[in-house]
């Protein structure tokens, strides 16, 4: 049996919505700002992908939802643009953000302090997120612009948006979320909830991957990314991408349906795994069942180290990821597990399992079965469990290894 | 970048057969218990190196025949991935029936090497060099603890890059001999810097003592200081006639940079010496232009006697420049 737990990673393209996306490579393939009626002819599929994401997100209709290439250009967007209109442009110079947020945040963070611009990285507290007043007491008349993940991609640890938008809107701050983890995992309601600007991935939620989008709030401003043959309105030109596209609607209407439903099922099985893998001594799941996206666990298991965890798995089939493996350059332990409270041991152990509505029970039976026999066998060789006690002088008290 | 590098490798797949083998099946994980060991009328020895907390860590025990010193048995236990298991594992089997002052002298390098399926091949991509290091300095603590002296004593040089063991000492020698102005370059010479890359700047895998660019940036410093100074000496003494054929260069070298080639420069060109002969009756200095001088008219006339004059002044009146 073969297992994919790595859906926050990317997820497998339902069937469906390929199925789709077919017509509009070889059958329909004008360009749809094109007049004659090879282009035109792409136009209702279009239409119906723009009423999908509408629908999906409870969008109002003076909102713009514009389609990109990824949730990476996204965020790109709406950082590099709030830079030029209200930094460059305007008497700001200050973006809030958090030290957990996607490398496409946080490197271009940290490009924008390169231009002078001064970034506030909030930590996460011991759930794993970040507090409403927090950002309240972070924000200053200079800050232009507030960008706070909805969902951990990590720990799956939901943030308080809802707060934190009310918050901004009462600041009068821009308020910016990188929704990649949470549209289409959990609902997003876009007028219950104020955000200005929201980033999307299509592939995380069973589309194509090629294909994001930003929603903006009321149409408002914000200076093009991309210039060119003034597509989208003029927001964000290049020939539209019209399979990915009519992908991407399907999609999230077919993650966003009965989502409730489809949360309690996927809910159910990550609950069970969760549990199961609990029975084992010495581990540690990050954050509340409640307070995470239901498909995901973030997992520590004393002794055992992540990327040793990865190769077990993977040779029973299972794929899983890690947020700290010996390989990556830098080994620093997991930033969110210390904020939780782990200990400085477990926050190199995590082990991230992310299921999807695909995922089925005899797959979550296989995968208790083989995890605890990875665990039991890579505890086996561990230094950790070890019973012989170094000899006087050959103990190692703190890491004198790594910094 | 280039073409090779648009994909990230696959790291698995760049493991050897036998680390593969040695990560599902050790053959030497395992303990050796004291009661046990002094049963056999035999010294254990157990030594750990890194923590948990570092995110990799090895335990290493030794079983000594205190006649001889020979380590009869090894075992190990790791917190580590599938390399540092592997290589842990080796190490143990290289250990074995070795003396502790042969197993003193076994180094990460021996370990990579025991774990290739054919020569040629490293066992492991550039990224997991790293993780036999930790093979290299539990042997020496544990011989340390054996002998009673501190494991530091067993390195009789500087080591700057653990991962390739290339050496402070060599490091500056290779940098001089070869002029290299660049990390990369240093990586080209001596393979330091190409494994974990620690050892280049602050801020990597793991802190070192010393790092590549202070190394390059010290060493060219002494360079250009040395140039410097052999340029005032020749004019102190006015011995440039005597000088090593090296010496003579520099300074006709340092006599241009500081009179001479800032107006190349400005000029769009540049030139360098290419060789000096002595013959008896002049000392022929070879050069050639570079750049916009190439060619250019007043090249082989006001140009090439403001060299020849200035050279003339500051080195030796035996001075001839033959533009090349």
């Amino acid at each position: 049996m073969k297992v994919y737990l790595d859906n926050n990673a990317t997820t497998m393209v339902d069937p469906q919505v390929v199925e789709v996306m077919m017509p509009y490579f070889s059958e329909v393939y004008g360009n749809p700002n094109s007049l004659h009626k090879f282009g035109t002819a792409a136009h209702p599929a279009l239409s119906t992908a723009i009423n999908q994401i509408y629908t999906a997100l409870n969008a109002h209709d003076n909102d713009d939802i514009v389609f990109t290439s990824c949730a990476t250009e996204s965020n790109n967007w709406v950082l590099k643009s709030v830079f030029t209109d209200l930094i460059v442009n305007g008497e700001k110079n200050h973006i809030v953000t958090t030290e957990v947020e996607h490398p496409s945040i946080l490197s271009t963070c940290r490009f924008l302090e390169e231009e002078g611009v001064k970034v506030t990285y909030l930590p996460v507290n011991e759930n794993g997120i970040v507090e409403a007043h927090t950002v309240k007491s972070f924000i200053t008349e200079k800050t232009a612009l507030v960008s706070i993940m909805w969902a951990n991609n990590e720990t799956g640890m939901i943030f308080p948006i809802k707060e934190i938008g009310e918050i901004c809107k009462a600041k009068g701050v821009l308020f910016h979320s990188d929704g990649v983890q949470a549209v289409g995992k959990i609902p997003v309601d876009l007028q219950d909830v104020h955000v200005d600007f929201l980033s999307m991935s299509a592939h995380k939620f069973h589309g194509p991957k090629g294909v994001g989008a930003l929603y903006i709030k009321n149409s408002q401003k914000l200076t093009p990314l991309l210039h060119g043959g003034s597509q989208m309105g003029g927001r964000r030109s290049g020939t539209l991408n019209v399979p990915f596209i009519v992908g991407m609607g399907k999609a999230i209407e077919l993650a966003t349906t009965n989502i409730e439903e489809k949360m309690a099922d996927i809910r159910a099985k990550r609950d069970r795994l969760e549990d199961a893998l609990l029975e084992l001594s010495e581990t540690l799941v990050v954050g509340s069942k409640d307070g995470r996206t239901p498909n995901t666990i973030l997992i520590s298991i004393r002794g055992v180290e992540g990327e040793g965890m990865l190769w077990d798995l993977n040779n029973g089939q299972i794929g899983a990821s890690t947020g700290s493996a010996c390989a990556s350059e830098d080994l620093e332990a997991n930033t969110v597990m210390l904020a939780i409270g782990a200990d400085n041991e477990l926050a190199h152990t995590g082990i991230r399992l992310s299921l999807s509505r695909f995922t089925t029970d005899a797959e979550i039976d296989y995968t208790i079965t083989h995890f605890k026999d990875a665990v039991a066998r890579l505890r086996a060789i561990s230094s950790s469990f070890a019973l012989q006690k170094p000899t006087k002088g050959g103990e190692v008290l703190e890491c004198e290894l790594h910094h | 970048m280039a073409k090779n590098d648009l994909l990230g490798a696959s790291l698995w797949d760049a493991y050897s057969n036998k680390v593969t083998t040695l990560m599902n099946n050790p053959h030497h994980q395992g303990e050796i218990f004291e009661a046990d060991a002094e049963a056999r009328g035999n010294k254990l020895i157990v030594a750990d190196f890194g923590a948990e907390s570092c995110g990799d860590a090895v335990r290493l025990y030794w079983e000594i025949d205190p006649k001889t010193d020979i380590i009869v048995n090894s075992k190990f236990k790791s917190f580590g991935c599938g390399t540092a298991i592997a290589s842990s594992d080796v190490m143990t089997e290289l250990c074995i029936g070795k003396t502790v002052d042969q197993a003193v002298k076994i180094t990460n390098i021996d370990v990579e090497f025991a774990l290739r399926d054919s020569p040629e091949i490293p066992a492991v991509p550039p990224q997991k060099m790293h993780c036999s290091v930790m093979a290299y300095d539990v042997i020496k603590k544990a011989a340390g603890l054996y002998k009673g002296v501190d494991a530091s004593t067993f390195e009789t040089e500087i080591i700057v890059c653990e991962c390739a063991r290339v050496s402070l000492g060599t490091l500056r020698e290779v940098i001089r001999l070869n002029d290299l102005k660049t990390i990369e370059q240093i990586t080209d010479y001596t393979k330091a810097g190409g494994f974990c890359k620690s050892c280049i700047k602050p801020g990597g895998h793991e802190a070192r003592e010393y790092y590549l660019v202070d190394i390059l940036a010290d060493t060219r410093r002494e360079m250009d200081e040395e140039k410097m100074k052999a340029a005032a000496d020749a004019g102190a003494t006015g011995d440039f006639e005597n000088m090593t054929l090296v010496q003579q260069i520099k300074a006709v070298d340092a006599v241009v940079d500081e009179n001479v080639r800032q107006f190349l420069v400005m000029d769009g060109g540049n030139m360098e010496v290419i060789d000096i002969k002595k013959g008896d009756e002049y000392i022929d200095i070879y050069i050639r232009y570079l750049g916009a001088c190439n060619g250019c008219a007043s090249s082989s006339t006001g140009t090439l006697y403001a060299i020849e004059a200035t050279l003339k002044e500051k080195l030796s009146k035996r001075i001839r420049v033959l533009p090349i």
